[in-house]
C-alpha cells in the first residue's frame, strides 16, 4: 500500500477491515452527533487553541524528553530517551483525552459526563475535567478493581465524582465499559461518554487518537532538537492502545520502527495475559472489529495483567490494522519482566514507571542488543507508578 | 415470500396481533428447555425469539445478562441453539427467530450460521449491534432467504428509518424508548408521537414493538398502534429457576398478554 495515502479511518469509520460501528441503533445518532461537531472542532482555529492552550497551563505540556543516561550505559547500545508522560498533571497520559472531550462536551452542550475505569486513571483524568469545568459525572468501575485501586477511587470522589461499583461479568474494566455504554443508551439525550482508550465504536478510536497524537507531536519536534534526526525505535506499551497509537501517529510514514509491547501476564502459554494482538483473532467487541481474546464459541476471555491499566481483551481497531499492515511490530511482556523493568527504572533514572509503561522499558531486554551505538531509542513513560505502589510492594516485599 | 411475513399478514386478515416471546436459550434448564419453549407456543406466542448468549450483551439490561451468563457457563453456543431450533420446528409451524450479538456469529462463521440456520428451521434474525451501516460488511450478502430484522429507535433520523424500512426482512422491531432491555418506562404522549412519527416512515413492513413490555397492560398501551409486541426480561424474570410455580406463572402471563394481542373495537 501505499504509506504517503495514510489517512485513515475511512470515511465509514474503518481501518481496513477493523472498527467501524457496531452499536445498537439508539447510539448511532450521537456518534453521528459527536462526529460532526469533533469536525467542526477540529475546523474551529479556537477550539485547538483552547485545548493546546489547556494542555500547556493546566496538564503541564509540553512533558520533557529525557535523555537516560545511566539506562544508555546499562545496556551499552543505542541511546535511549523517554517521553515524559508521568510529568502530565494527574500522572498519566489519559488527561490529553480527556480535556479534548470535555471541550467537545461543552461543544455538544451535554452536562453530564461518564466514563469506564480499570485502574483507575482515566477515571481520575475524567473526574478531574469535570471538576474543573463544573459538570456532573458518573464514573464506572469494576467492583473487583475498586478494591486493587482504593486510592483511585477515593480520589475521584473528593474530585466529586460518583464511582459506581460494576458488579457483572469480570467485574473488571471489560464490563465497566459494558455499564457505560448501558448508561449512555439509557441517557443518550443529556450524557456525554468520554471513552479512555483508542477503542469502542467509531468516531472514538479516531478522536482519542488526534488528541493524544500530541504526545508524538512534540516527541518529533524534540528529539530534531537534541539530535537533529527522527529516532530508529520508538517503543510503547498497548492495552487498549491509546499512549501508543499518540506515540506513534505522527511517526506512522516514517522510517522509524513502532514498538508495541502487550501485556504478557503469567507467559503467553498461561491463558492469563492480555496480548490481544499476538494471540487474538479477528471479532467485534464493544463497537468494533478488532483483535480479542475470545472463546471458540464466540465469547470473550478474562484476562490477566499485573497491570489494571493493560487488562483489557481487546484493543483499539487501528492496532489491529496496523499490525496486519507490518506498520508496527507487537511483543508482549510478562507481569515479571515488568517487575524487573520498574525496578531497572527508578534504580538507574530516579523515575518509577507505571506497570502499564514498565512493560515496554521490559521490551528494551530483547530490543537492545539488536541496536547499535549510533542509533537512538525512545520509550513513552505513559504513566507514573505512584498508584501500583501496593501491588509493587506485595510483589517485591522489602526487596 | 417471508414466512415471518406472511404469517403476520395472515394473522392481521383475522384480526388478530402477534406476540413474539424472548427467550435466552437453554434458561432457566438446558434440559427442560425445548418443552418450556413448546409450552409458551401453546400458551399463544406467535414467534419465539432464541437467544444466543453473549458475554458482553450491549443492549440488554441486568435480567438478560445474567440469564445469558448463566447459560454460557452451562455450555449453551450456537450449535446447541439450532438443536433446539430444530426440535421445536418438528413441534410447531409458528416461526423461530435467532437473537444474539455479533461476534459469536462472526466466530461461527456468517455463511455457515444462515446456512446452518436455515437447515434447523430459523426464518429470522435479530442482531441488535449490527445496524444498517455495518449490514453490506457484516452479513456478506446473505442469501439464505433468513429475515434479517433490524431495529430502529427513537433516536434514528427519519432518513435511516426509511433505510432501515427498506432493508428490513420480516417486520421492523421498534425499540420503544432509550435504554436496555427490561428498563421500563412510561409510554407517555411524547413517547406514542415518536412511535406515530415513526409509523408514518414505514411504508414496507409491519411494526413488532419491544423494551419494556412486560404485562398485558404494556401490551394494551401499544398494540393499537402496531403489528404485534415482543416480550422478554419479563418473561426471563418470571421464569426464575424453572420451579414448576413459576413456569406456571409465566405461562399465564404469555396467554394474558396474548389476550391483548387483538385488533381493539
Amino acid at each position: 500500500m501505499n504509506m504517503n495515502l495514510y489517512n485513515l479511518p475511512d470515511e465509514t469509520g474503518h481501518f481496513g477491515k477493523y472498527g467501524g460501528k457496531f452499536v445498537p441503533e439508539t447510539l448511532i445518532a450521537p456518534l453521528e452527533e459527536l462526529e460532526e461537531i469533533y469536525k467542526d472542532a477540529m475546523n474551529d482555529e479556537s477550539f485547538v487553541k483552547n485545548f493546546i492552550h489547556l494542555c500547556k497551563t493546566y496538564t503541564g505540556r509540553p512533558t520533557p524528553l529525557t535523555f537516560a543516561d545511566r539506562l544508555t550505559s546499562h545496556f551499552g547500545k543505542a541511546k535511549i530517551y523517554l517521553k515524559r508522560e508521568d510529568l502530565c498533571h494527574t500522572g498519566a497520559h489519559k488527561i490529553n483525552n480527556a480535556i479534548g472531550q470535555i471541550l467537545l462536551a461543552n461543544k455538544l452542550g451535554k452536562k453530564r459526563i461518564i466514563a469506564e475505569t480499570g485502574a483507575g486513571q482515566h477515571g481520575v483524568a475524567v473526574a478531574t475535567v469535570c471538576a474543573k469545568f463544573g459538570l456532573s459525572c458518573s464514573i464506572y468501575m469494576g467492583e473487583l478493581d475498586i478494591k486493587r485501586q482504593s486510592l483511585n477511587v477515593f480520589r475521584m470522589k473528593l474530585l466529586g465524582a460518583e464511582v459506581i461499583a460494576v458488579k457483572s461479568g469480570s467485574k473488571t474494566l471489560k464490563d465497566a465499559t459494558n455499564e457505560a455504554i448501558r448508561d449512555w443508551v439509557t441517557n443518550v439525550n443529556t450524557t456525554h461518554y468520554i471513552i479512555g482508550s483508542v477503542v469502542g465504536p467509531h468516531p472514538y478510536p479516531m478522536i482519542v487518537r488526534d488528541f493524544q497524537s500530541i504526545i508524538g507531536m512534540e516527541l518529533k519536534e524534540q528529539i530534531i532538537e537534541a539530535e537533529n534526526r527522527l529516532p530508529d525505535y520508538i517503543v510503547a506499551s498497548v492495552g487498549g492502545g491509546s499512549n501508543a497509537i499518540g506515540t506513534f501517529y505522527p511517526f506512522i510514514k516514517s522510517e522509524t520502527k513502532l514498538i508495541g509491547v502487550e501485556a504478557g501476564g503469567y507467559g503467553l502459554q498461561s491463558d492469563k495475559h492480555c496480548a490481544t494482538l499476538t494471540l487474538g483473532t479477528e471479532g467485534i467487541f464493544q463497537g468494533m472489529r478488532t483483535y480479542l481474546l475470545q472463546t471458540d464459541g464466540g465469547q470473550v476471555k478474562e484476562v490477566h495483567s499485573i497491570s489494571a491499566g493493560l487488562d483489557y481483551p481487546g484493543v483499539g481497531p487501528e492496532h489491529s490494522f496496523l499490525k496486519d499492515n507490518n506498520l508496527v511490530e507487537y511483543y508482549s511482556a510478562t507481569d515479571d519482566e515488568a517487575l524487573e523493568a520498574t525496578s531497572l527504572l527508578t534504580k538507574l533514572e530516579g523515575i518509577l514507571p507505571a506497570l502499564e509503561s514498565a512493560h515496554a522499558i521490559a521490551h528494551l531486554n530483547k530490543l537492545m542488543p539488536l541496536t547499535n551505538l549510533d542509533q537512538i531509542v525512545v520509550v513513552n513513560i505513559s504513566g507514573r507508578g505512584d498508584k501500583d505502589l501496593n501491588t509493587i510492594i506485595s510483589k517485591l516485599g522489602g526487596d | 415470500m417471508s414466512k415471518i411475513k406472511n404469517y403476520i399478514n395472515l394473522a392481521l386478515s383475522d384480526k388478530r396481533k402477534i406476540l413474539s416471546i424472548f427467550l435466552t436459550a437453554g434458561y432457566p434448564n438446558p434440559n427442560s428447555f425445548v418443552d418450556l419453549a413448546k409450552s409458551i407456543y401453546d400458551a399463544g406466542a406467535d414467534f419465539i425469539e432464541l437467544g444466543i448468549p453473549s458475554s458482553d450483551p450491549l443492549a440488554d439490561g441486568h435480567v438478560i445478562q445474567q440469564s445469558s451468563q448463566r447459560v454460557i457457563e452451562q455450555g449453551i453456543n450456537i450449535t446447541k441453539v439450532f438443536d433446539y431450533a430444530e426440535e421445536l420446528s418438528k413441534y410447531t409451524n409458528k416461526p423461530i427467530i435467532a437473537m444474539g450479538y455479533a461476534n459469536p456469529l462472526l466466530s461461527y462463521g456468517i455463511k455457515n450460521f444462515f446456512n446452518d440456520a436455515k437447515n434447523c428451521g430459523i426464518s429470522g434474525v435479530i442482531i441488535p449491534d449490527v445496524p444498517i451501516d455495518e449490514y453490506d460488511n457484516f452479513y456478506e450478502n446473505n442469501n439464505s432467504g433468513i429475515d434479517i430484522i433490524l431495529l430502529t429507535t427513537p433516536t434514528s433520523t427519519d432518513k435511516r428509518i426509511i433505510e432501515i424500512d427498506n432493508k428490513s426482512e420480516g417486520f421492523v422491531y421498534y425499540v420503544s424508548m432509550t435504554g436496555t432491555t427490561g428498563n421500563h418506562q412510561n409510554f407517555d404522549e411524547k413517547s406514542l408521537n415518536t412511535l406515530l412519527k415513526t409509523k408514518s416512515l414505514i411504508t414496507k413492513n409491519h411494526i413488532l414493538v419491544g423494551f419494556g413490555i412486560s404485562n398485558p397492560g404494556d401490551v394494551q398501551k401499544f398494540i393499537p398502534h402496531v403489528a404485534g409486541v415482543i416480550s422478554g426480561s419479563a418473561i426471563i424474570k418470571s421464569l426464575g429457576n424453572g420451579t414448576a410455580e413459576e413456569i406456571d406463572r409465566t405461562l399465564k402471563l404469555v396467554s394474558d398478554m396474548k389476550a391483548e394481542c387483538k385488533e381493539q373495537l
